[in-house]
Formats: C-alpha cells, sequence, structure tokens
C-alpha cells in the first residue's frame, strides 16, 4: 500500500514537472515556427532536399548556424570551410553548456549528456531562468520537457517549410522575427527588477558584443560578450547559497 | 556532398555541447569560477539580444528597438512571456504592413 502511495507521488512529480518544461517551452516554440520554416524554403532553394533539410535540424539543432550552412552550400563553398564557419558560429553553446552543467554538477551522467544535446540559445536561456528545477525531485523532467518541445517545434518547422515553401506571408514571417528577441527580453526583466546589477552585467554584454563584433565574426563577438559580461558577474553578483 | 557537410556540421556543433558535461564532473571550481559560470545566463541573454535586435529589419533598426521597448515595457509589468513575445510581433506588424 504505500509502496503504491510512493509510485503515485513519484508519477505525478513526474508529470508536473513534464507539464512545467512544455508550458515553459511555448514561447520557444511560437519563436522557432516561423524561422524554422523560412530555414526549410531558403534550404529548398538552395538546392537541398527535404530529406536533408530535416536531417539537419535533427542533427545541429541551430538555427543560424544552419541559415549560413544553407547560404554556403547555395554559393558552392567548400565543406571544411563550411564547417569551420559552424564550430565559430557555435561556439557559444560551450561556454552556455559549462554554465548550465555546472549546475547540474550533481546529477548523472546519463541525464547530463542528453540535456547537453538540446541546448541552444533559447532553451539554454530559458533553463538557466529555471534553476530551482535542478534541485528538486523528478526536475531533469523539466528540463528535458522544454528542451523536446522546442527540438520538436524546430524539426517540425523545418520539415514544412522545405514541402510547402513559402506558406507565412513576408510582412507576418519578417513581424515575427521579433519573436526570440522578445522572449530573450522576457527572460531577463524579471531577474534585472530583482536584482539591477543583473542588468548591468547585460549591458556590459551587448557593449563587448557590438564593439567587438566590428572586429571578429558574429560567433565569436558573442562568445566574448557573454565571458567578459559574466567575468564583471564575478564582482557584481553575491554569493549564491549552494 | 551535401550529407557530408550535414554531418560535419553536427560534429562541430554537439562537441562543445557535450564536453562541459564530462568536464565539471572531473575538477572543482573555486568560488569565484562559480560565480562567473551562473553570471554567464545574464551576460549570454544581452549579447543574444543585442545588437542582433536591429536586423529584425536590417534596413530599419528602429523597428527592431521598437519592438524590444514594447517587450521591455510588457515584461517589467510582469507579463507572461508569451504575451510578450506576441505583443512585441503585433508592435513590429503594425509599423510594417
Amino acid at each position: 500500500m504505500s509502496l503504491k502511495a510512493v509510485v503515485r507521488t513519484e508519477e505525478s512529480a513526474r508529470l508536473y514537472m513534464v507539464q512545467k518544461g512544455v508550458a515553459r517551452g511555448v514561447p520557444i516554440m511560437l519563436g522557432y515556427l516561423p524561422v524554422a520554416l523560412t530555414y526549410g524554403v531558403l534550404a529548398k532553394q538552395a538546392g537541398m532536399t527535404v530529406a536533408e533539410i530535416t536531417l539537419m535540424s535533427v542533427l545541429v539543432f541551430a538555427g543560424a548556424s544552419q541559415f549560413m550552412g544553407a547560404a554556403m552550400i547555395a554559393a558552392g563553398t567548400g565543406a571544411i570551410e563550411i564547417i569551420i564557419a559552424t564550430f565559430v558560429l557555435n561556439f557559444r553553446h560551450f561556454v552556455m553548456s559549462f554554465s548550465f552543467m555546472n549546475r547540474l554538477r550533481f546529477i548523472g551522467l546519463q541525464w547530463k549528456v542528453p540535456l547537453s544535446l538540446g541546448l541552444t540559445d533559447e532553451t539554454f536561456s530559458v533553463a538557466s531562468m529555471h534553476t530551482e528545477e535542478a534541485k528538486q525531485e523528478k526536475g531533469m523532467y523539466f528540463y528535458a520537457a522544454l528542451m523536446i518541445t522546442a527540438y520538436s517545434a524546430w524539426v517540425a518547422g523545418s520539415f514544412l517549410g522545405g514541402v510547402l515553401g513559402d506558406v507565412i506571408p513576408a510582412v507576418l514571417s519578417q513581424s515575427m522575427g521579433i519573436a526570440l528577441y522578445a522572449m530573450f527580453i522576457g527572460l531577463l526583466l524579471p531577474s534585472v527588477r530583482k536584482e539591477l546589477r543583473v542588468g548591468l552585467i547585460a549591458v556590459i554584454a551587448m557593449l563587448v558584443n557590438a564593439f567587438s563584433s566590428q572586429f571578429i565574426s558574429d560567433g565569436w563577438a558573442i562568445v566574448s560578450g557573454t565571458l567578459i559580461g559574466g567575468l564583471c558577474g564575478v564582482f557584481l553578483l553575491k554569493e549564491e547559497k549552494q | 556532398m551535401i550529407l557530408l557537410i550535414i554531418l560535419g556540421m553536427s560534429l562541430v556543433t554537439m562537441i562543445p555541447r557535450i564536453l562541459p558535461a564530462y568536464i565539471v564532473d572531473k575538477i572543482h571550481f573555486p568560488e569565484w569560477m562559480n560565480r562567473w559560470l551562473n553570471a554567464i545566463p545574464y551576460a549570454a541573454l544581452g549579447a543574444l539580444i543585442f545588437p542582433g535586435i536591429l536586423t529584425v529589419k536590417p534596413d530599419q533598426p528602429h523597428i527592431g528597438l521598437a519592438g524590444g521597448a514594447v517587450a521591455v515595457i510588457l515584461a517589467f509589468l510582469g507579463l507572461n512571456n508569451i504575451l510578450v513575445v506576441i505583443g512585441a510581433i503585433v508592435t513590429v506588424f503594425l509599423l510594417t504592413i
């Protein structure tokens, strides 16, 4: 009897975390769908088949680099060049993964490895603003559900873009280009309201990114903004209770 | 050929994502480095927002800024993130039609 009760609470905790993860993934979904559709359309025009378009989304799962990859394929750029450019553009995920994995330090690799693969700018940002779940029971289901929600939207959107072509009117898809930026703002603002110095960290990162993008590629500029902005946090943020 | 490119892109994207999962197990970071890693999300959000938001409509950077300003106001009022996103989309839509 008591064993059954334990099983039931475990199940409901899991269900609760999955529902919460999907709910937090919806804004990402809203932002990903139009971007993924656009990627599908452009990649089709670049001469890729629907299978290749979808496969790239399944295996790479990093928006900006996929746009770049499709454009470079269309331009007839060599494979090595495309792969190196992808590495540079996506290297920021190494920094992000470091931050997120440090939160999950005491979680087993069987969770850490798949969750690390689901990290994008968007899933990382949402996951990082929900640090409590890392300490809660069945909290890993929250992160997994969040990432799977985003991943499905990305893969399905790319496939549809490749199959259907331009289905969204240009003016609407252009307007939806603001969606992910708005989501980033919506994630950042509550923390800034609680602790003004968080805003200072973000502004420093913005300025470093804007300044360094004049001299280096966008990928490295985001990495340097993130690292230097974060480094200021060492002095600006208070010690956190472990 | 395209298949090879996709596989290569996948590898160079996946390896940097996975590596930290193994590294954080092996080393113990000093306290200041934990603080650095904890501040990374806020810095990343900043770097992801600006100057990228200016390119929402590449020839008219003020449109992205206007959408961002509406998002800031809605988020500051404490609205749900989905409403913040929809409000910004509507703003950009009204400015571009």
